[in-house]
């Protein structure tokens, strides 16, 4: 019972300072503009990384009008700022597209998406400090995913609180209750033998919001949510401490002093362990589904751009290759869904797979084995 | 001329956009590709000959043949992020 209340404020305090040490993740790279601007030919870097990064508006499309000027159909979603000096400020990023102020409102400059103070005559202001707690377009995907994964799991866990198992499942029943029970079956019992119970929560959770944020991302216009890398970290990093949160006393001696070795071999498989523990699996965990989805949306991305650089060199030769692009694009995109549904079943199976790591406790073989009932 | 001045030419020559980071990222990005398909390939090979000896255990040979994939296939994105950030930076 002492460890557990021992394990309890490890965890507690490993949490604590892993949020004190927080700062912002930022997932942009910053484009260095004087090597790749071309003024006026067609950019494809640049086109592809404002697809796959974050934005403050949703973009749909822009056209030339009959002005000659770019008309842009977005949607602009609220800047909210906050300087220690200049005090909290919020409002549209609509404002930043007037055109008389050069893209500077209210004393902030929209640089290529990032938003930095400036002082009176428009230079950047380096004193001034800002934290950017605007709601982006990651934001609002990932919060409107929320409500409709929870409006979903809700009504048909509602469903089963009103009739429990006796009734055959109607509606969206159908479609929830063979994925809980496959993620029931096959991830949780296996890894996690008696105790799956506790977790499946977790599982599913996690499952689902995975899934779900996926398949928003391939709708086209939308934002890029699992393929930014701070949202899976977040995800790997919660992972982590669930994992760490079950582990029990022959984990970390199997971590620290790993038995059947010789000691120089020890003294190698230490500092392994702990890093696999900490570092390596969530890691791992983490770059392997924010790289699946941004090379998916890169590769997506890449076929429709193919036609306009196509179209750049001779316009016959663009409207030639748009069928063949848009039928790449059809077999990209089923291969996309396929893999939104496989790395986020890979994030819970692994998931469980190292919470059963974490759970083992003396190695008793050969007393682990299932009776198999005769069927004649 | 020998390999180490044409690399170092192709080093200086910033100014026409051309780098040997770029060189690098796309070289890389190309042997995980391979990696990855022989790793794959060598997957699918297993588990089809898996499911030539034993056709009832199809399904669980297929449920650990597209694991197996997702893990070899993760290796090989670290290896393409490695190389895009090659190119960008």
């Amino acid at each position: 019972m002492g460890f557990k209340s021992l394990k309890l404020l490890l965890v507690a305090a490993f949490s604590v300072i892993s949020v004190l040490f927080f700062h912002s993740a930022n997932a942009q790279e910053p484009m260095d503009t004087a090597k790749t601007a071309k003024e006026g030919k067609f950019d494809p870097a640049k086109v592809i990384m404002e697809h796959v990064m974050d934005a403050h508006e949703f973009h749909f499309f822009s056209y030339k009008g009959s002005d000659g000027e770019e008309h842009e159909i977005s949607i602009p979603l609220p800047v909210i700022l906050y300087s220690p000096q200049r005090g909290l400020s919020a409002f549209s990023y609509g404002r930043f597209h007037d055109h008389d102020s050069h893209g500077v409102y209210n004393g902030y400059k929209n640089e290529e998406g990032k938003i930095v103070a400036v002082d009176a005559n428009g230079n950047v202001d380096e004193v001034v400090k800002v934290y950017d707690l605007s709601l982006t377009r990651n934001v609002v995907q990932m919060f409107i995913a929320l409500i409709i994964l929870v409006w979903i799991l809700m009504s048909a866990a509602g469903k089963y609180k009103k009739n429990g198992t006796n009734v055959a499942p109607t509606g969206v029943q159908n479609v929830i209750e063979p994925v809980v029970t496959f993620i029931r079956d096959e991830v949780g019992r296996p890894n996690l033998g008696v105790k799956y119970e506790k977790y499946m929560p977790y599982l599913l959770t996690v499952f689902f919001f995975i899934l779900i944020n996926n398949l928003f991302g391939l709708i086209p216009g939308s934002a890029n949510v699992t393929g930014n890398i701070a949202f899976t970290m977040i995800l790997a990093v919660v992972s982590l401490l669930v994992i760490l949160f079950s582990t029990n006393r022959h984990f970390w001696g199997h971590i620290f002093w790993p038995p059947g070795v010789p000691v120089f071999v020890k003294v190698i498989l230490i500092p392994i362990e702990v890093a696999s523990t900490f570092l390596i699996k969530p890691g791992a965990l983490m770059i392997r589904l924010f790289a699946n989805m941004i090379a998916g949306h890169i590769v997506i991305t890449c076929f429709i751009l193919l036609i306009f650089i196509f179209g750049a060199m001779n316009q016959v030769a663009g409207w030639g290759f748009a069928p063949v692009s848009v039928a790449f694009t059809i077999f990209i995109y089923f291969i996309e869904i396929l893999v939104a549904f496989i790395q986020a079943f890979i994030f819970t199976n692994l998931t469980a797979v190292f919470i059963g790591q974490s759970l083992e406790g003396e190695h008793h073989d050969g007393h682990d084995h299932t009776e198999d009932p005769v069927i004649i | 001329m020998s390999l180490m001045t044409i690399l170092l030419q192709a080093g200086n020559d910033a100014a026409n956009n051309f780098s040997l980071s770029h060189l690098g990222g796309a070289i890389g990005a190309g042997l995980a590709a391979i990696g990855a398909g022989i790793g794959i390939g060598q997957i699918g090979r297993g588990a089809v000959e898996s499911i030539a000896r034993q056709p009832e255990a199809a399904n669980d040979i297929r449920a650990n043949m597209i694991l197996t994939a997702a893990f070899v296939e993760g290796v090989a994105l670290f290896a393409v992020i490695a190389g895009i950030l090659a190119v960008l930076k």
